[in-house]
């Protein structure tokens, strides 16, 4: 048995003992305990050292607002930072260590820089941005950063698994205290699909710390077992405890993240960590309950003061007696049920200060001292004594303080309600200023957005049985009739009372407001002074409610320091916006299983294994990953690619284009639509004939092309640019939805029903041909589609060019790629087939003045700009993008067109983005176009460009230049062909 | 738990036009949306109002426009009392029986592949998905089922 | 994440499943041959940005893929009805 911990009582699992380290020394303690409550059973309440002045520190709370006790948890890829000791759940083998502390928790050299605590007050971040030039950079960051860091980063990747789930009910349930208990009762009664989620480890909320409250006659802790039990047994009902509702969206779209295997010594390997619920309510019920306000006095953070729920908490649920001797400061009734429990475990209670000139509810024969403040303490590590002084005594640092020896100073400042994920879900506070709280502005139930409704606690709702009676009745179905439940409760000992802001007396020095981020009450009416009137800068200057803990326990108390220092009204100063999460959440919950492999599909094509087993250098293009090279053994890339020209030019490559975008056009008015989609002609194109086509947009600016074959009088086989697929199906299906709905054609992706194989090159004829049945090759023209059979399997075959040599396309279908594939290739060894990769093809493309759309074309130019106004079916009325190609900046002087650039035949290839300028670059000098794709072309002996040039094509044959990170380099303007400009090699 | 297994339907057809409540090789082309009818080895899945999954169809007669597409996807049969849970790790639907009851059929997504999703019995789902997302769907699938320890049958 | 209904599928769906696509109810000129240079720019660039009710589409690009139009209000960001392309655009209290 640990010295604190009490003989009897708790619920914590004696029957077997946990050991675990904290900073390196080794403790014991119990399953069902929390390391905070086991450090405090074995007497520690030094957990961590805070932020900035790294003052010695120990838990406030017992729950999620804990600002003080943040420890991490594990060691190396497994190390997590800033976890709540009171949310910690012990495990045997569990090792914790503290933060913010060196050497050691105990003698922190940092504590120092409590002596330089005058220069990190208010708005320090922004007035050292303002010292001069480089002393941020080269003195106070460094400083700062080693100081002031909050927690270490883990050591390695994230070795756990996380998963996700989406889900659907009729009514979530936030938080299992009593509201929500007797809110998820009501909801299921019928059927319906419920969701109650808590964050703790144990549902029951206050429930778990009630030892004497009776509910319908039997203790809390039984009927908190019943209603349980219930709950269970009902099939639509799913109970999630470790599960924090973190955010709350549009249209009841709720984000839980449930911790799955943290508590345990050791998880089922593969079994995911954490798991992120994604889940649509029809409504829901808030029942996220009152977070307990510290008192502000001067130096009320010191180990060993603590919230007074927090107190009753530790020896209720986990038998630990905080203390041997406590002080309570009070003001709130609810300080006298943590007193009454605190005194029937046999904690000495030296004296109740309480704020308020009198008391209205039982407080069993205790020593209090009314209209009483704490207005100080003292102690090193732990609190060794409190100051307390009667209101409207001495004036500050006067007479009339007594103080009194304790270890455990308590604080009963008054309960605020979460409104965090109502906020989130764009609810608004309103201040309800009689009792000084800010309450759900639509809080009955049926009446705030969405079907989202607060209960209990969260809405200012305090006490058991108006806790249960409101939960009820928010749970029950809307549209059916109200029962009216009413729930018998005795030995209840419900909160009344409160106090914000400075406590009257005290220094607003040392008076912390907001623990986490040590600032001070004299931060928050300096910043004031200084200037600042909404609560929003308030809390930007002094960082106040910017931790992790997001001001959980200090806003109200911020709000009123702001608002008192203003002269005004505490809603006059405005409430800080909610966000989420509510607590932290980890990476890997939000990444869930999209990492590694599984971060993005990779898309392969059918004859990506072949590419494969050959060597292929892969590249990603979009989702697809396509062969780049093909490099015989210790071939360099530039080598490889030079060779794949070459065989392409002499005698024949095989290239892999089944990404190419596919749109199989079917019906009476098919080329029709064609005719308005793109810039061509289609009405007289016939059956079995090919065109390449260009498609622009609305605005006239060039989006996709790409070769069209007509199959029948009512059929097409439109290709489309590998990355353009489905931005070209997307807006053919608007035009064809929307604008042109009277043509009678339709569209369907057959992009990945079609393996592409490619044949180019002077021997592919020769290659291609024993393999193809029902096509006459001889007769077969450029340009020409035919349906028929290659190596015995059903074929689109087109006769079509992308390299300016004779080709062919070979379109299977995917599932016989490969073994077509294979077939060519067998066939094509004997006349020096080489398999080439996306790089050979742009170059052998680029050599033929052959644009790339989003590579030579950006998205603002035209037909014209390219040269491709050939294209343009100058007789056709209509097509989307026609009418802008008169407008007048489309056809005013100094447009961006292509051009070919040729420099020195020795030199380097251009970069492609760099630069083109009229003279030598110099600085200041405007650029006159860009340089689009840069080639080394093997079949040249020389590098190749092509390039956006203003008025380029009245450009030809001067001079321009291009900066190059080598300095700059001159090059000859030409026409984009660089190869073949007849077009004589297309027939081989 | 559940099984995720290749299942070939056979030839696949797109239709397209206004074929809603045409009888079709036996079938009636289903008008209602998210439906699918079925007729021995032969089903028509409701797509979109002018768009129809065939799956079976040897050949299909039809005034309207129909295109071959037995290869532009994959289809998995996916069956087991944790089926719906399993397909809850990526598919954003209500697949409650209720809201999802058998023989609905839908194009939807799962995490980042679209898949055609057809509730063919209590617990039996067909999925069909491009072809070349059939790995990220099956990985993804083993990757969820393994996390949420949803193994597959014991033998 | 949204919840839009789709009229076609006459369900709600997640946004996931669908595509914005613009501004609502911006015709093509039957004529644009006959549009002069200031009145196409506009049919092109201008589009309204009013706090308040606007009407736009959407495809519910993984579902039926259909477009249709959608009425959502730009300070709450509700969908406060959703209706066929072609249709008129109907009357809501925002
Ligand atoms: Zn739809």
């Amino acid at each position: 048995m640990t010295a604190f911990r009490l003989p009897s009582g708790g619920r914590i699992d004696r029957g077997r003992t946990l050991r675990f380290r904290f900073d390196g020394r080794s403790y014991t303690g119990y399953p069902g305990d929390t390391l905070a409550s086991a450090l405090l059973a074995n007497g520690v309440h030094l957990m961590g050292r805070s932020f900035k002045y790294h003052r010695p520190r120990g838990p406030v709370s017992a729950g999620a607002e804990e600002p003080n006790a943040l420890v991490a948890v594990g060691a190396g890829a497994r190390h997590t930072p800033n976890l709540r000791a009171t949310q910690v759940e012990l495990y045997d083998g569990l090792s914790a260590t503290s933060q913010n502390r060196w050497p050691s928790l105990a003698f922190d050299a940092g504590a120092a820089g409590g002596l330089l605590a005058p220069l990190l007050g208010a708005g320090f971040y922004y007035k050292t941005f303002m010292a001069p030039g480089g002393a941020w950079h080269r003195l106070y960051e460094p400083a700062i950063r080693r100081a002031a860091g909050l927690g270490t980063v883990p050591g390695g990747p994230d070795p756990d698994t996380y998963t996700q789930r989406y889900a659907h009910c009729d009514v979530l349930v936030v938080g299992a205290g009593p509201a929500g208990l007797a809110a998820a009762l009501a909801a299921s009664a019928n059927g319906a699909r419920v969701f109650l989620v808590d964050e703790q480890a144990e549902c029951g909320g206050g429930l778990l710390a009630e030892p004497e409250a009776l509910i319908e006659g039997k203790a809390a802790a039984a009927w908190l077992a019943e209603a349980l039990a219930a709950l269970a047994a009902r099939p639509g009902v799913t109970i999630l405890p470790r599960t924090t509702a973190f955010g709350c969206f549009a249209q009841n779209f709720v984000g839980l993240a449930e911790r799955l295997t943290d508590h345990l010594a050791a998880p089922l390997p593969g079994l995911a960590r954490e798991r992120l619920w994604k889940l649509r309510a029809g409504r829901v019920v808030l029942a996220t309950g009152a977070i307990e306000r510290p008192l502000v006095f001067a130096a009320n953070d010191r180990p060993g003061i603590m919230l007074a729920g927090a107190a009753r908490g530790y020896l209720a649920r986990w038998a630990v007696k905080p203390g041997t001797r406590a002080v309570l400061a009070v003001a709130d009734d609810s300080g006298y049920a943590a007193a009454r429990d605190l005194a029937r475990a046999g904690v000495a209670i030296a004296a109740i200060a309480e704020l308020r000139p009198h008391v209205a509810c039982e407080t069993f024969g205790l020593p209090v001292r009314p209209a009483t403040a704490v207005v100080g303490s003292i102690g090193r590590l732990r609190v060794a004594a409190a100051d307390l002084r009667p209101i409207g005594g001495d004036s500050v640092g006067g007479g009339g303080v007594e103080r009194v020896p304790c270890d455990l100073l308590l604080m009963a400042g008054g309960w605020t309600p979460s409104l965090h994920l109502f906020s989130q879900a764009r609810g608004k506070p309103v201040f309800d200023a009689a009792r000084a709280m800010y309450l759900p502005g639509e809080h009955r139930p049926g009446e705030a957005p969405d079907g989202l409704a607060s209960a209990g606690a969260c809405r200012g709702v305090f006490g058991l049985a108006a806790c249960l009676e409101d939960g009820y009745a928010a749970g029950e179905a809307r549209g059916g009739p109200a029962t009216g439940r009413r729930f018998a409760v005795s030995g209840d000992l419900p909160p009344a009372g409160g106090f914000e802001g400075l406590v009257p007396g005290s220094p607003a020095r040392k008076a912390f407001v907001d623990f986490q981020n040590d600032v001070q009450a004299a931060d928050i009416t300096q910043a004031v002074r200084e200037g600042f009137r909404s609560i929003e800068h308030v809390k930007r200057y002094t960082t106040t409610g910017m931790a992790t803990d997001q001001g959980k326990t200090s806003n109200i108390n911020a709000l009123a320091i702001a608002a008192g220092a203003l002269g005004r009204p505490m809603p006059a100063v405005g409430l800080t916006t909610f966000r989420m999460p509510y607590t932290p959440v980890t990476f890997g919950s939000f990444a869930g299983h999209a990492r590694g492999e599984l971060f993005e599909p990779v898309r392969r094509t059918p004859m990506h294994a072949w590419a494969q087993a050959r060597g292929a250098v892969f590249e990603d293009v979009g989702q697809w990953q396509r062969a780049h090279h093909f490099p015989a053994p210790g071939e360099a890339a530039a080598d490889a690619v030079a060779r794949e020209c070459r065989a392409v030019r002499q005698r024949a490559g095989l290239f892999d284009a089944s990404t190419l975008g596919k749109i199989e056009v079917v019906g009476p008015d098919a080329a029709a639509f064609l005719d308005r989609l793109y810039t061509n002609s289609w009405a007289r194109l016939a059956p079995g004939r090919c065109r390449y086509g260009l498609m622009l947009n609305e605005a006239g600016f060039v989006m996709d092309d790409g070769v069209v074959g007509r199959l029948a009088a009512d059929r097409f086989h439109v290709t489309t640019t590998s990355s353009g697929a489905a931005a070209v199906l997307h807006h053919m299906e608007d035009y064809l939805q929307t604008e042109f709905s009277d043509l009678r054609c339709w569209l369907t992706s057959v992009t990945e029903q079609w393996a592409v194989i490619a044949v180019q090159g002077p021997r592919a004829r020769a290659i291609v041909a024993p393999l193809v049945e029902g096509v006459d090759l001889a007769a077969f023209a450029h340009m020409s589609v035919a349906e028929c059979r290659v190596a015995g399997f059903p074929a689109r075959l087109f006769r079509v060019s992308f390299t300016g040599e004779l080709g062919f396309e070979i379109n299977v279908p995917a599932g016989h790629g490969q073994a077509v594939w294979e077939a060519v290739w067998a066939q094509g060894k004997a006349h020096g087939l080489e398999p080439y990769g996306t790089e050979a093809m742009h170059v052998l493309r680029a050599e033929k003045g052959y644009i790339v759309v989003g590579q030579d074309t950006d998205g603002t130019v035209t037909p014209d700009d390219l040269g491709l106004s050939w294209a343009i079916g100058k007789a056709k009325p209509d097509f989307v993008g026609r009418r802008s190609l008169t407008r007048p900046d489309m056809l005013a002087e100094g447009r961006m067109q292509l051009v070919g650039l040729l420099t020195d035949a020795a030199s380097a290839p251009l970069e492609e983005g760099a630069q083109i300028t009229a003279a030598p670059p110099r600085t200041g000098m405007a650029a006159i176009g860009h340089v689009t794709s840069a080639y080394r072309s093997a079949t040249l002996g020389r590098p190749i460009a092509l390039a956006l040039l203003a008025d380029g094509r009245a450009r030809i044959g001067q001079t321009v230049h291009i900066p190059m990170p080598g300095g700059s380099l001159a090059a000859t303007v030409a026409g984009p062909v660089f190869h073949d400009p007849e077009g004589a090699r297309l027939d081989g | 738990m559940a099984d995720l297994t290749p299942a070939d339907p056979g030839p696949r057809h797109i239709l397209r036009g206004p074929a809603g409540g045409a009888a079709l090789g036996g079938l009636i082309v289903p008008d209602q949306p998210c439906r699918a009818a079925e007729a021995g080895p032969r089903a028509a899945l409701w797509l979109g109002p002018d768009e129809w999954l065939l799956l079976g169809f040897a050949a299909v007669e039809t005034p309207f426009a129909v295109v071959d597409v037995g290869h532009r996807s994959l289809g998995f049969r996916l069956a087991g009392p944790r089926a719906a849970e399993l397909l809850a790790g990526g598919v954003p639907l209500d697949l409650s029986p209720a809201a999802f009851p058998v023989g609905t059929c839908t194009r939807t997504i799962f995490e980042k592949a679209e898949i055609v999703l057809w509730r063919r019995a209590e617990a039996a789902w067909h999925i069909e998905v491009a072809r070349s997302f059939a790995p990220y769907l099956c990985d993804m699938i083993a990757a969820i089922a393994a996390a949420n320890g949803i193994g597959g049958q014991e033998r | 994440m949204l919840l839009i209904r789709c009229p076609v599928c006459a369900m709600d769906r997640p946004e996931l499943e669908f595509r914005h696509a613009g501004q609502a109810h911006v015709a093509r000129p039957a004529d644009p041959g006959a549009v002069d240079d200031a009145a196409w720019a506009a049919y092109l660039y201008l589009r309204d940005n009013p706090k308040g009710v606007v009407a736009e589409r959407w495809r519910h690009v993984h579902g039926c893929g259909r477009f249709f139009n959608a009425l959502r209000h730009t300070v709450s960001d509700r969908i406060l009805a959703t209706y066929p392309a072609g249709a008129s655009r109907p009357e809501v209290a925002p």
